[in-house]
């Protein structure tokens, strides 16, 4: 079932003493979400993408816009009327029934031609916990299970109607970075077994892009942009997604073009054809810096990390917006510590230029 | 390690002197008291020890009518004062605007004196030579007979006790009950809509078992409470309870104490003996319920 939102926009009375004021969570989302994928709705706190979640599950009413699922209009249904399946960020199992009684309970609240009986919904539920792998676990209450586990029932109890919908709150905040890990997987592979159409939200820009179709980077309830993980990753359109995807960030330094040649500091270290001269914001992924012993970029070393597959090079300059200038290289490379300066050369491709006051990209040009 | 303990206590000794000279010298003096046969007050004698003293204490019709009123009391207020409570309590946690208003308004009665109190049911209830009382008044333009709810009979004087204690304990309950409200996560009740619960339903099998821990520790307290009721009976009848036979098994010990036909601290001592084990065994009972229904 595709989905697909309109114009979405949710506004909140603000809470000012004066009580007047609005405060826009959402700002006229569109998006459609083509059947059976996986979408990512990323962005840092307070973005509105929670908001936009409950609004695709019913649990709030959009101020404006339409939610169609497939053909259906769904802005004006209630959520059990929707078919979604909803975890929620603490999973919100119920602490005094049982885990299968848990995955029993929506079941237990259709009414009419829908009505199972006790073993048709005992049946749907181990169908359920099976699907996550705990049908061993199904006596125990939820405080006896570990955080893992208790996903693994929430996400069951979202699946045990078979929704049109999945979504899922900031899924993996709850757990440790090993889990985190496992359960990502895992989720993914639930998704892809059942092919539901599947909504998450998270602040994690490596959890949104390790595991999603297609991601949604928001920020201040506007949709900065949208796309496939990578070519988000690699084409962002401005410098507020280039900032929020990868880790470690990228790297920010104060340049300017001069004659068709990027300068950082009064280094020139790249042709850039087509732009203007200008002051600019220059952003280097980590990846981008090849270490070279004639290289046009000077920095001063400060330490060298290394990470088994690769190195991670620390140094400072007077130009960078950053701290510190972190970049990643072969580990391969043996690079000589005792010098104070180290000189890099840059992949083209992984140098992005950002107007200095809008924050949009202008280099590389959009490929349109 | 033994440094250690002997700090321990020494810290704990405040306390422990405090409560050996208040509390457990006394429960020990009142069961001592309570078979020592024939005490004397004035000569401090007594002729032998043995249970002679509960006997005459379960033999005598006052005390056995006020168990009666006490259990009467405790029957009828525990349950109800609860059930309005809870209800006060979920209709406060649902209304948005006034909440803040409202929830005063309830717990008003909890800091207002029980004598003001009193008046006010004085009022309300009180036959004197000039009105016959505000609720007489109310009943009158119903056609029904006035009821002398203070000095007639004993269900309406039963009754203006009950609705007096209810009236009393409720702000305590409904405070305690709106926080409990409060402190379920909201995701349980939004995980709940999701799937298309009804409210009844929500209610039931998540907001009660969730506050289950609240509502039983306001049962048992209620019980204790209210076996322990005497001062609401005196501000509605007077100190001669036993003439209005609306005495209390607290109210008996009173009077065998210091009322007019008091001075035998060895009745008192026995009733008060008695009710302790009244109140222990329900107390047990309540416990043991509450571990099968109460949640965590």
């Amino acid at each position: 079932m595709k989905v697909v939102l309109q114009d979405l926009t949710k506004k909140f009375k603000s809470r000012d003493k004066k009580g007047k004021g609005e405060v826009v969570a959402v700002d006229h989302f569109s998006f459609e979400i083509p059947d059976g994928e996986l979408v990512g709705l990323l962005g840092p706190s307070g973005c509105g993408k929670s908001t936009t979640l409950f609004m695709i599950c019913g649990l709030q009413k959009p101020t404006e816009g339409r939610i169609f699922f497939g053909e259906d209009d769904v802005t004006d249904l209630p959520p059990e009327n929707r078919g979604v399946g909803v975890v929620f960020q603490n999973y919100a199992l119920y602490p005094h029934l049982s885990v299968l009684q848990n995955i029993t309970f929506p079941l237990e609240n259709l009414k009419g031609k829908d009505k199972l009986t006790k073993d048709e919904m005992k049946e749907k539920a181990m169908e359920a916990a099976r699907l996550v792998q705990i049908e061993n676990l199904t006596d125990r209450k939820p405080s006896e299970l570990s955080g893992g586990q208790q996903q693994r029932v929430a996400i069951a109890r979202a699946l045990v109607k078979m929704p049109k919908v999945l979504l899922l709150d900031e899924p993996l905040s709850n757990l440790d970075a090993r889990l985190r890990l496992q359960t990502r997987e895992e989720i993914r592979r639930i998704q892809k077994e059942t092919g539901i159409t599947t909504v998450f939200v998270t602040h994690d820009q490596e959890e949104a892009m390790s595991i999603s179709d297609r991601i949604v980077v928001m920020k201040d309830g506007v949709v900065q942009q949208t796309g496939k993980p990578q070519e988000v990753y690699e084409d962002p359109v401005n410098l507020f997604v280039a900032r929020f995807l990868g880790t470690p960030q990228i790297n920010l330094f104060e340049g300017r073009v001069e004659k068709g040649q990027l300068l950082i500091g009064e280094e020139a270290v790249l042709a850039v054809r087509g732009v203007e001269d200008q002051p600019l914001t220059v952003g280097i992924r980590p990846e981008g810096f090849l270490l070279k012993e004639d290289g046009p970029l000077s920095l001063d070393l400060v330490r060298v990390e290394v990470m088994g597959r690769d190195i991670s090079v620390v140094s400072t300059s007077a130009a960078s917006l950053n701290p510190t200038v972190r970049s990643i290289i072969d580990a391969e490379m043996r690079l000589q510590v005792t010098e104070e300066k180290v000189r890099f050369a840059l992949r083209p491709s992984k140098v992005l230029l950002f107007h200095k006051e809008t924050e949009e990209r202008i280099y590389p040009e959009e490929a349109e | 390690m033994e440094n250690k303990n002997g700090k321990a206590f020494l810290y704990l000794l405040p306390a422990i002197l405090f409560l050996g000279c208040f509390m457990v010298y006394p429960l020990i003096d009142v069961f001592v008291y309570s078979m020592e046969e024939g005490y004397n007050f004035a000569s401090q004698t007594y002729f032998s020890v043995g249970t002679y003293n509960f006997s005459y204490v379960l033999h005598d019709p006052y005390f056995l009518q006020a168990v009666k009123n006490t259990f009467l009391m405790v029957v009828i207020t525990v349950p109800i004062s609860t059930g309005i409570a809870l209800l006060i309590s979920l209709a406060l946690s649902s209304i948005g605007p006034l909440q803040k208003l409202f929830q005063t308004i309830y717990f008003l009665p909890y800091v207002t004196n029980t004598l003001a109190v009193g008046l006010v049911f004085m009022i309300l209830f009180k036959k004197t030579a000039y009105t016959d009382g505000l609720v007489n008044l109310i009943l009158k333009w119903f056609g029904a007979s006035s009821v002398d709810f203070i000095d007639g009979p004993y269900w309406a004087k039963m009754f203006v006790l009950c609705f007096y204690i209810i009236w009393v304990v409720m702000p305590f309950k409904i405070l305690l009950l709106t926080s409990a409200l409060a402190s379920v996560n909201r995701n349980y009740y939004n995980a709940a809509r999701v799937d298309g619960t009804s409210p009844f339903r929500i209610f039931y099998k998540i907001t009660l078992p969730m506050i289950s821990p609240t509502c039983f520790y306001l049962i048992i307290t209620g019980f204790i409470g209210a076996f322990k009721e005497y001062s609401d009976a005196v501000a509605l009848f007077g100190t001669d309870l036993n003439a209005a036979e609306m005495n209390t098994i607290v109210g008996y010990v009173y009077d065998m104490l210091y009322g007019d036909s008091g001075g035998y601290p060895s009745y008192a001592s026995a009733a008060a003996i008695l009710l302790f084990v009244i109140i222990l065994t329900i107390t047990c009972i309540n416990l043991m319920v509450s571990k099968k229904h109460v949640y965590y």
